[in-house]
């Protein structure tokens, strides 16, 4: 049997067609849905989302788990409001938070390098630690005002056409996900990274440098999570230690759906931006049904989950076994 | 060493290519490698052999830059490196192929050969030239694959050549190949080897490591031979026939005697416990036949790396074979599955008893019991004054020397170590036992006990397949051995021929009849 795709392209195929099933499912259902202006707002209500993602899906490209997201999109979230609070500028604080943030995915990618310990342990460490510091400085939610951000929100918006306006935001995330997808697959880092994750042990007999690789992932997991910390706190304007916990399960399943294996090695950044786009067509989904409990969004997202990793699993087996018989060496020879 | 073979040469008229001189790797308690030295030249196939253990994977480490070696220089035309890493090895053109093929299934062929060195401008990858880079490196192998599509599509023998033509295209000096051939068929294995000659003949260095002497004697030109850690010598492989080869790796003499492989089986012998009927699995032990009797013991003999542990794990079903069957007392066991052998009463004692045997930190009635409560179930747990009863039964009966049966199985000697294992396979009263290696590393005394506990059950009416380096150990134990090479059964003695001399001149294939492929 000759698929139209090889198997490996097979999930993020799968994705696009769920996506497109949703967004059709959508538009039958209500009038509204699939119209320009709610899905330009889907962009933007889940862009701090998918930034987020991006960072995440090249570490688990890179074979590792970043459990921190959540709770460093609040730090960042928390800390920026209280430096504006004091007086800074936006623009200074927001610089102060991505090197927070990069730093804080550098030492991770140390810790989970020199140490060999379980991304897991260190990013779960992370994520306690981030939280608590978010308590440390302010007990509550503070607001933000500031004219800059006011300037900000008002002006610098795409025209759409039709009184729609891209916030820019959305224009970041699409940003975020262009230089993500040249990054994993036009550059020698981005290759590095899949094959790390693809297998270790060769890539560093290879000649690949296996540690500093992980601790750029981890590096760039960070800063893309300060970067989503800022785009969800100027959209919010306000920075509250208790926002974004769980983020970090959402930004994996996103991840997961948009066809990046779990164990590493084979995945994109577009299917991530697919897989955070179907998450906010679910919920939209649900947000229309209106008098559906929003625990189906929860339900939905779950079973997605569990039939994608299903489906790797599957392809991951036919893949193994095409290999195994996979036909024998009828070359010509070398010609001396 | 007997004066028969000939004296190792030492070559003088050209500097070599590779020069290691005097390296010695430390692992703990045991010194892997020894001040050895090893020599190759550009345009020729060297071949290192040895028995495992001998240090062949140790020596090709320190090349590929795994090991730093303790002491000792590696020199390469001329100039000393100190390779670190695999990335510093590379990048003075040492570039090893490793038996498990070292590259990225899920990554493009193109990306496996060119990874780490892509071809960019301005920091981008230039698809296009990778690909077109890939396609020539496999081009001058004689290989044409779709460079685009994921390594792991491919079959093994065209990941091997990609693992080569990576080599090729960091333009390597010395090509060092472990164990190339181990999972490659013989069309495979006869392109990989024109492959390899047409590189020889272009200048290419290649130190080729293999345990099929066979290959060895058609590819190689020079023999290095390593033994304990230490280098034997260096032969030319006209210079060196078969038999000294396996002198030189053994370290054992070989008498040549008449041979006379042919195996007369008794009639009217007792019941065929184990029949054993073209047994085989690709690439790892050709379709081997085999039948033991009730009260007799069948010895496998041969080098280390021939098979025997092979045929041992096919047979129990650790591994699952691809051809042929197994019957147990008459009841055939499907492939590969563990549990059924089990039940039809095979046993095994693994060659590597802490790793696959024993659980060491459980005391020895608990390892004792372990295979029998497997056999029962989870829900029908025998109750502890009966398995009292039948720890120290056992205790007793095989004078297993331990304080008491509660202590933790880490703290007794080797040879007890392996009378616990047995102990736990006689408590689900087996009627095959298979031991791989059960003397290793344990002292004389506790190997005489175990060497007349074997007597005892063979009495008892088990059928016992023994798997021992020890050849003397076979001599005194077994009634009929089985002799593999290469991964496959080249020989059979019985009774009054089975002498140290004869497995050896079998191993060695002096005047070997049947089973050779030769």
């Amino acid at each position: 049997m000759r698929l139209p795709v090889s198997p490996r392209q097979i999930p993020i195929a799968v994705a696009g067609l769920i996506l497109a099933g949703l967004i059709g499912l959508g538009a039958v259902r209500f009038e509204h849905f699939a119209s320009f202006p709610n899905l330009a707002n889907l962009l933007g209500d889940y862009a701090y989302v998918g930034i987020a993602s991006v960072g995440a899906t090249f570490v688990i490209l890179s074979g590792g788990i970043d459990l921190s997201v959540g709770s460093l999109v609040a730090f960042t979230s928390v800390l920026t409001a209280d430096l504006i609070r004091h007086g800074w500028h936006p623009l200074a604080a927001s610089a102060l938070c991505l090197v927070l943030g990069a730093a804080f995915g550098r030492v991770t990618g140390w810790l989970v390098r020199f140490f060999a310990l379980p991304a897991f342990i260190v990013t779960l460490a992370g994520m306690f630690g981030l939280r608590a510091a978010c308590f440390l400085i302010a007990g509550e939610s503070v607001s933000i005002e500031h004219p800059f951000l006011r300037w900000v929100s008002s002006s610098l918006e795409l025209d759409a056409g039709a009184g729609v306006a891209i916030p820019l935001r959305s224009l970041l995330l699409l940003a975020v996900v262009v230089v993500g997808f040249i990054l994993a697959r036009s550059t020698r880092f981005g290759r590095n990274v899949y094959a790390v994750g693809g297998n270790e042990r060769a890539a560093q007999m290879m000649g690949v440098p296996v540690g500093a690789t992980t601790i750029w992932v981890y590096t760039l997991a960070g800063f893309c999570s300060a970067l989503a910390g800022l785009v969800f706190t100027f959209y919010k304007q306000a920075g509250d230690p208790t926002s974004a916990v769980g983020l970090e399960l959402s930004v994996v399943a996103s991840v997961v759906i948009g066809g990046t294996l779990l164990s590493g090695g084979v995945g994109s950044i577009p299917g991530t931006l697919l897989g955070v786009l179907i998450l906010g067509v679910i919920r939209l989904l649900i947000d229309f049904e209106g008098n559906l409990n929003s625990a189906w969004t929860s339900i939905a997202i779950g079973s997605l989950l569990l039939g994608f990793i299903g489906l790797q699993k599957l392809i991951g087996e036919i893949g193994l076994r095409s290999t195994q018989t996979g036909g024998s060496l009828d070359r010509a020879p070398p010609t001396p | 060493m007997s004066p028969s073979i000939s004296s190792p040469i030492e070559r003088v008229e050209s500097t070599p290519t590779l020069s290691v001189r005097g390296v010695v790797v430390d692992f703990p308690g045991v010194r892997a490698l020894d001040r050895v030295d090893f020599d190759a030249h550009t345009g020729e196939i060297h071949a290192l052999m040895g028995e495992n253990g001998a240090g062949k994977s140790t020596l090709i480490n320190v090349l590929s830059g795994l090991y730093p070696p303790r002491e000792g220089t590696i020199h390469l035309d001329g100039r000393e490196i100190r390779p670190r890493t695999p990335r510093e090895a590379q990048a003075v053109g040492l570039s090893t192929v490793h038996q498990e093929i070292d590259l990225v299934p899920a990554m493009s062929v193109a990306d496996n050969i060119c990874l780490g060195r892509h071809p960019t401008r301005t920091g981008l990858i230039r698809q296009g030239a990778t690909r077109r880079r890939a396609e020539a490196a496999l081009a001058s192998l004689g290989m044409y694959v779709d460079v685009s599509g994921s390594l792991g599509d491919h079959p093994i023998a065209v990941q091997q050549m990609v693992a080569i033509a990576r080599a090729m295209d960091i333009d390597a000096r010395v090509l060092i190949l472990d164990e190339p051939t181990s999972s490659l068929d013989a069309t495979e294995t006869d392109h990989l080897f024109r492959v390899l000659q047409h590189l020889r003949d272009q200048g290419l260095c290649i130190v080729f490591v293999s345990h099929f002497l066979d290959q060895v004697y058609r590819l190689a030109d020079r023999i290095t031979v390593l033994r304990n850690g230490m280098k034997v010598g260096v032969w030319e492989v006209a210079a060196l026939p078969k038999p000294a080869l396996i002198e030189a790796m053994t370290g054992r003499t070989i008498e040549r005697e008449p041979q006379n492989t042919a195996s007369g089986s008794t009639d009217a012998a007792p019941e065929a416990l184990l029949e054993v009927d073209g047994l085989g699995r690709r690439a790892v032990l050709a379709p081997t036949s085999l039948t033991v009797r009730a009260g007799e013991s069948l010895g496998l003999a041969g080098l280390r790396g021939s098979g025997r542990t092979e045929l041992a794990r096919l047979i129990f079903g650790a591994d699952a074979a691809d051809e042929g069957q197994v019957r147990v007392g008459g009841a055939r066991i499907p492939a590969g599955s563990v549990r059924d052998a089990i039940a039809r009463g095979l046993a095994f004692t693994p060659e590597d008893r802490k790793a696959e045997g024993l659980v060491l930190d459980l005391s020895v009635r608990e390892n004792i019991l372990l295979a029998m409560q497997a056999r029962r179930g989870a829900l029908r747990p025998l109750r502890p004054p009966q398995q009292m009863q039948l720890a120290d039964h056992y205790i007793r009966s095989l004078n297993i020397r331990t304080p008491d049966a509660e202590t933790p199985v880490r703290n007794l000697s080797g040879g007890n170590q392996q009378k616990v294992l047995l102990a736990r396979w006689l408590a689900v009263q087996p009627r095959v036992l298979i031991l791989d290696e059960p003397t290793r590393g344990i002292d004389v005394g506790a190997r005489a006990e175990i060497e007349s506990l074997i007597a005892r059950l063979r009495a008892e009416g088990l059928a016992i397949v023994l798997i021992s380096s020890e050849l003397d150990e076979i001599v005194r134990t077994c009634g009929r051995v089985l002799i593999l090479r290469d991964r496959r059964t080249v020989g059979e003695l019985e009774g009054t021929r089975i002498t140290e001399s004869a497995i050896l001149a079998v191993i060695a294939g002096a005047g070997t009849v049947a089973g050779s492929h030769e």
